[in-house]
């Protein structure tokens, strides 16, 4: 080759040592001398331990991802750029995505939580979309450790800190409370974003001579080697100065490279932008060259950076926030500039589109790194390492829970904890740190079954939402991933959207262990029958191993972040019970499924026994029914049965929404023929609570019929002064709203205000 | 993140701290949930907890004094909000020396 | 009437009150804050959003950009000028309106409904409004407790010049009902001569049944419906 990179003073040497400690086995660095030819200088060693980490190459996760549906007519860009797109309708795009920042997060929480919100907000508008909506979806341990408090408190100020200054509301989410998360908190932030169909920009590098320009904040030494860090468990001794330099936010600069963004991409200026997220000017400059089959060669000489005498392993792997890279069509390089000038950002053109087919780095003009892209991007060896169940889960999950559905107490005190327990609390504490009504198009807010946003100008409207319920997805991981699609998309039918496709969010511990590797792939497979079967299929997502402590990992935990299209806002149903008076119906069978329930966890401290089933099929119909409900405006409200069972959801549709007065009581009777917490607790799957006028009440019944969908007429809403009433065939429950209200909205701040926090664990 | 200017005017570069701190009287909620903080956490030693911020300067001037005195004005203008907060300027020590 | 909206870099809600403008029937357009020219707009809207990022204190640099110059003149010569949210923190920080925004009590950000009492309904900015109508809207910030000295306190109720106050759902103000810890519940202020007006809830959230509450577009009514703008501007 001619005009090799030579190794560069001061450069460490290439060793086998050196080599494990970039996360690369022998096998790995021998495949990149073949694709060299050569040894790799200590910046290529770098570039590709980046590229073929776990969280950029995909190596343990990509064969089993190919087995997802990946399309559907509606779909517009699957996987494999910054964000999927589906077809919104009225000639829009809804471009959205979701993504981990787990790591950063246990380490410091607010700055970790916001930068999360910073990259995927970047995902969505490198597609010339204008974000409109972000969601959350955080898993946590028990609050009462004063450290996972910390962290909570943390995570939550910090997404707020974050969105809230770029004003992109926050419209919805999930929090579990588990013992499973103590050490490692799950924090995964989706973005959703519009844009008319034909403003939708690929991150390419297009155009032989195209200019490369380096977008937004400078380069620091911030991050070097997230991307590999993100792919290595914690441990409690860790030395946290020998990690990586916490990555620190500025959402100011973020909105600024957002409008500057939407605006470069609008006047046709460029014709390739992309984020410098994980690792950095390496990925970024990389995936773009991979993609169009060019080449890039950069000066890093000419990146602008913060910090004095940066070397170019440092300048490439650096995940410096705010910056982006943009690939400007030949002779705009001032109109580019001008345009970010407006925004008060910088733009440093740092080098050209080639033929070459390399990833060429320069510094001075002495090259540094000259690597062929695609190998780069596409040759990470994949595996597919064996699995297998682990022992102690699969006693927990065959265990026989039966002794346990009798509650210790009083079944009212058994109600009374359920209610009150975070996971199924309200999240008011949360979500009213988040702006939720900027732009002023937030339909449905946080709080509901899915959020909902207003395309402007139009009557349609975006619902969405993210689930996974951990404990399920650990006691049966490809019963409980079909089950984290099921829910996500019953609460999006639930507002009377068609549900669209998904985004996921796979946050799993060590591939390398068989335990974690059986949970990766049987979630994967449950995944992709549920997506098949409701067609949703995947249009991209993030893969986060290795959420692990001192070898204990998270639960297995496939974050589902659903998409649906609501053709006519008019149409949107609600959870809360409107009328005194109104019919309640129960659409789908109880047949009382305690095992991983909420439940079982807060009255027995145990987590055991099967998940609930999924009937694809029955969940199909149940969900093509509400939305032909919601169509006909025949229910006055919806809402779905998951976590805490019947008990919550009756409860939630009785209190209505914090701030809006006082709810409605209802009286219900159960017959079935199951014990009574099993009825009141039970998470069984292919449920839907629906109100309507007691005259339409056959109607919905007859609706229901012809989607062969089980309906009964369980109960009527009551006065605001009524109690919740439920009558069983052995025990009946009165309980005062009063009580349930305490519970439900007092349960997060009780702990949240009156307690302390602790940095250290 | 630090902002500096390559090659600011002026023949020496001070440090000069400047203190910015709620105005006595005026209710300071974070210094209250601090020392609450502090309390149930056992330091039940702290009498009293005041939040506010602190701003390092570089500042070139002819003298401390002058340095002091660009800070204050400083102050008076943008750095702090006369309605509820006081502040104090220190120049400290040479900028050359500190870094 | 034509209403200038200030653009900042950091403006969130900018589109939300041209929108707002639009509906009750007047003409906005956007005046980028690097301007020095407010056209021939006759009143001006200063929206919300975190204009330089909040850094330092929410309006302190965004009153010194160049377009806050012809708002103050603006003011002076009795322009109409409506601060919200944040627009009233750069107001406050200007020195168009006294007092200052202090960190919310519960130490929080916090975005959700309050309610309003009227308690002018004769400045321009409430005139389709009546004195103790109570109007329910969004409030979305972290700096939002009002705070000014006794006697700039006291000279604000003697004169009037509280012109929202929040209060419960009947119109009471309570202690419950301030979700900020702003002295004397004040919601919002008028200056002396009653032409710039700050308040801290979103009316321009409120301009739709679809969002939830119509309860903010009273006031974009009563700006847009005065016909004496141009002569007092003139």
């Amino acid at each position: 080759m001619i005009d090799s990179p030579l190794p560069r003073p001061g450069d460490p040497p290439v060793t086998a040592a050196l080599v494990e400690e970039h996360g690369l086995s022998p096998e790995e660095y021998a495949r990149i001398v073949r694709i060299l030819g050569r040894e790799a200088t200590f910046t290529e060693l770098g570039v590709f331990s980046a590229m073929w980490s776990e969280h950029c190459g995909y190596k343990n996760s990509k064969r089993l991802l190919r087995l997802l549906p990946t399309e559907a007519p509606w779909v517009i860009q699957g996987p494999g750029e910054n964000a999927g797109v589906i077809d919104a309708g009225d000639g829009y795009a809804l471009a959205f995505k979701i993504e981990s920042h787990n790591h950063p997060s246990a380490v410091e929480p607010y700055q970790g939580a916001a930068t999360g919100i910073g990259g995927i907000l970047r995902d969505v508008f490198t597609m010339g979309a204008r974000p409109v909506a972000t969601l959350n979806s955080l898993h946590f341990g028990d609050l009462d450790h004063p450290h996972v408090r910390y962290l909570f408190g943390g995570v939550v100020r910090g997404i707020g800190d974050y969105g809230n200054c770029v004003g992109i509301p926050s419209t919805g989410g999930e929090v579990q409370f588990d013992r499973g998360y103590r050490d490692n908190p799950i924090v995964n932030a989706m973005c959703l974003g519009l844009m008319r169909r034909e403003d939708l920009i690929r991150g390419t590098a297009e155009g032989v001579g195209n200019t490369l320009m380096a977008v937004g904040a400078r380069t620091g030494r911030d991050g070097i080697h997230g991307a590999t860090f993100a792919s290595e468990e914690l441990s409690e001794g860790d030395d946290v100065s020998s990690r990586p330099q916490v990555q620190v936010g500025d959402p100011f600069t973020e909105k600024l490279l957002l409008e500057a963004s939407l605006e470069l991409i609008a006047s046709g200026h460029i014709v390739g932008i992309q984020d410098m997220g994980a690792a950095g000017l390496t990925s970024s400059g990389a995936e773009m060259a991979g993609r169009s089959g060019t080449g890039v060669e950069m000066e890093v000489a000419q990146v602008p950076v913060r910090e004095e005498g940066m070397t170019p392993y440092e300048i490439l792997l650096s995940e410096s926030q705010e910056r982006m890279l943009v690939v400007a069509a030949a002779g705009r390089e001032e109109a580019v500039r001008e345009i970010l000038e407006k925004w008060e950002l910088e733009a440093a053109t740092i080098g050209r589109v080639t033929a070459s087919g390399a990833f060429r780095v320069l510094e001075n003009g002495a090259p540094v790194a000259d690597i062929p892209a695609l190998p780069l991007t596409e040759g990470c060896p994949t595996y597919e390492r064996p699995g297998e169940e682990g022992e102690e889960v699969r006693a927990l999950r065959t265990m026989d829970i039966s002794p346990h559905v009798k509650p210790p107490g009083a079944l009212e005190d058994a109600f009374l904890q359920v209610t009150g327990s975070p996971t199924v609390a309200s999240k008011q504490w949360v979500y009213e740190q988040y702006d939720t009504t900027v732009r002023a198009n937030s339909i449905e807010r946080p709080g509901g079954d899915a959020g909902v946003i207003r395309i402007p100008g139009t009557r349609r409207g975006i619902a969405a939402t993210t689930d996974c319920n951990g404990r399920h997805t650990w006691l049966n991981p490809r019963v409980g991933a079909m089950g984290a699609v099921a829910e996500a998309a019953r609460n999006v039918a639930c507002t009377g959207a068609v549900p669209r496709a998904i985004t996921n969010c796979l946050n799993f511990g060590s591939p390398l262990k068989p335990q974690i590797m059986h949970q990766f792939r049987e979630a994967v497979l449950g995944m992709r029958d549920a997506c098949a079967f409701l067609e949703t299929p995947v249009t991209g997502g993030n893969v986060s191993f290795y959420n692990e402590t001192d070898g204990k990992a998270v639960y297995p935990t496939p974050v589902i972040g659903m998409v649906g299209v609501l053709d006519d806002l008019e149409k949107l149903v609600r959870h809360p019970f409107r009328n005194d008076g109104d019919a309640i119906l129960l659409l789908g069978n109880n047949t009382g499924e305690l095992g991983g329930s909420e439940y079982l966890y807060v009255l027995h401290d145990l987590v055991a026994g099967e998940p609930p089933p999924v009937d694809l099929a029955a969940e199909r119909q149940l969900q093509r029914c509400i939305v032909a409900l919601a169509t006909e405006g025949r229910v006055r409200s919806a809402h779905d049965v998951s976590s805490g069972g019947l008990a919550v959801t009756l409860t939630e549709c009785c209190l209505g929404r914090p701030r809006a007065g006082g709810g409605l009581g209802a009286t219900v009777r159960l017959d079935d023929p199951i014990p009574a917490t099993a009825l009141l607790f039970g998470e069984d799957h292919g449920r839907i609570v629906v109100s309507c006028a007691p005259g339409d009440a056959g109607a919905v019944a007859r609706t229901a019929a012809g989607f062969g969908v089980p309906c009964a007429r369980i109960g009527a809403v009551t006065t605001p002064s009524s109690p919740l009433v439920i009558e069983m065939a052995q025990e009946s429950l009165r309980i005062p709203l009063a009580a349930l209200r305490a519970q439900h909205f007092g349960a997060i701040p009780g702990i949240m205000n009156r307690t302390g926090t602790s940095q250290t664990g | 993140m630090t902002q500096s200017t390559p090659n600011p005017s002026g023949p020496n570069r001070f440090a000069v701290q400047v203190l910015v701190t709620p105005r006595p009287g005026l209710l300071d909620p974070q210094g209250k949930a601090i020392h609450h903080s502090l309390a149930s956490l056992g330091f039940d030693s702290v009498a009293a907890v005041r939040v506010g911020k602190a701003i390092h300067l570089e500042v070139a001037a002819e003298s401390a004094a002058e340095a002091e005195e660009a800070a204050r004005a400083m102050c008076d203008k943008l750095l702090a909000n006369p309605v509820t907060e006081d502040f104090r300027v220190a120049a400290v020590a040479s900028a050359g020396e500190t870094r | 009437m034509r209403v200038a909206v200030i653009t900042f870099p950091g403006s969130n809600c900018d589109q939300d009150c041209h929108r707002s403008v639009e509906i009750a029937g007047g003409s906005a357009s956007y005046i980028w804050h690097r301007e020095q020219s407010l056209g021939n707009a006759e009143a001006v809207i200063v929206p919300g959003g975190f204009a330089h990022g909040d850094y330092l204190r929410p309006g302190a640099i965004a009153r010194f950009s160049p377009i806050m110059e012809t708002v103050a003149r603006f003011a002076r010569r009795g322009g109409f000028v409506l601060g919200i949210c944040n627009g009233f923190q750069v107001l406050c920080e200007a020195g168009l309106l006294p007092g200052a925004l202090l960190r919310n009590a519960s130490l929080r950000f916090q975005s959700h409904d309050c309610h309003l009492r009227v308690e002018r309904a004769d400045t321009p900015f409430t005139s389709a409004c009546h004195r103790g109508q109570v109007l329910r809207m969004p409030l979305s910030h972290a700096d939002g407790n009002y705070y000014a000295d006794p006697e700039t306190l006291a000279a604000l109720e003697s004169e009037g010049r509280v012109v929202f106050r929040y209060c419960d759902p009947r119109g009471d103000a309570t202690v419950e009902s301030n979700p900020n810890g702003s002295l004397m519940g004040i919601a919002g202020i008028a200056n002396r001569r009653g032409n710039v007006l700050g308040m801290m809830p979103h009316p321009d959230r409120a301009i739709e049944a679809a969002l939830g509450s119509v309860d903010g577009l009273p006031l974009f009514e009563s700006l847009v419906g005065q016909t004496h703008a141009a002569e007092v501007v003139r």
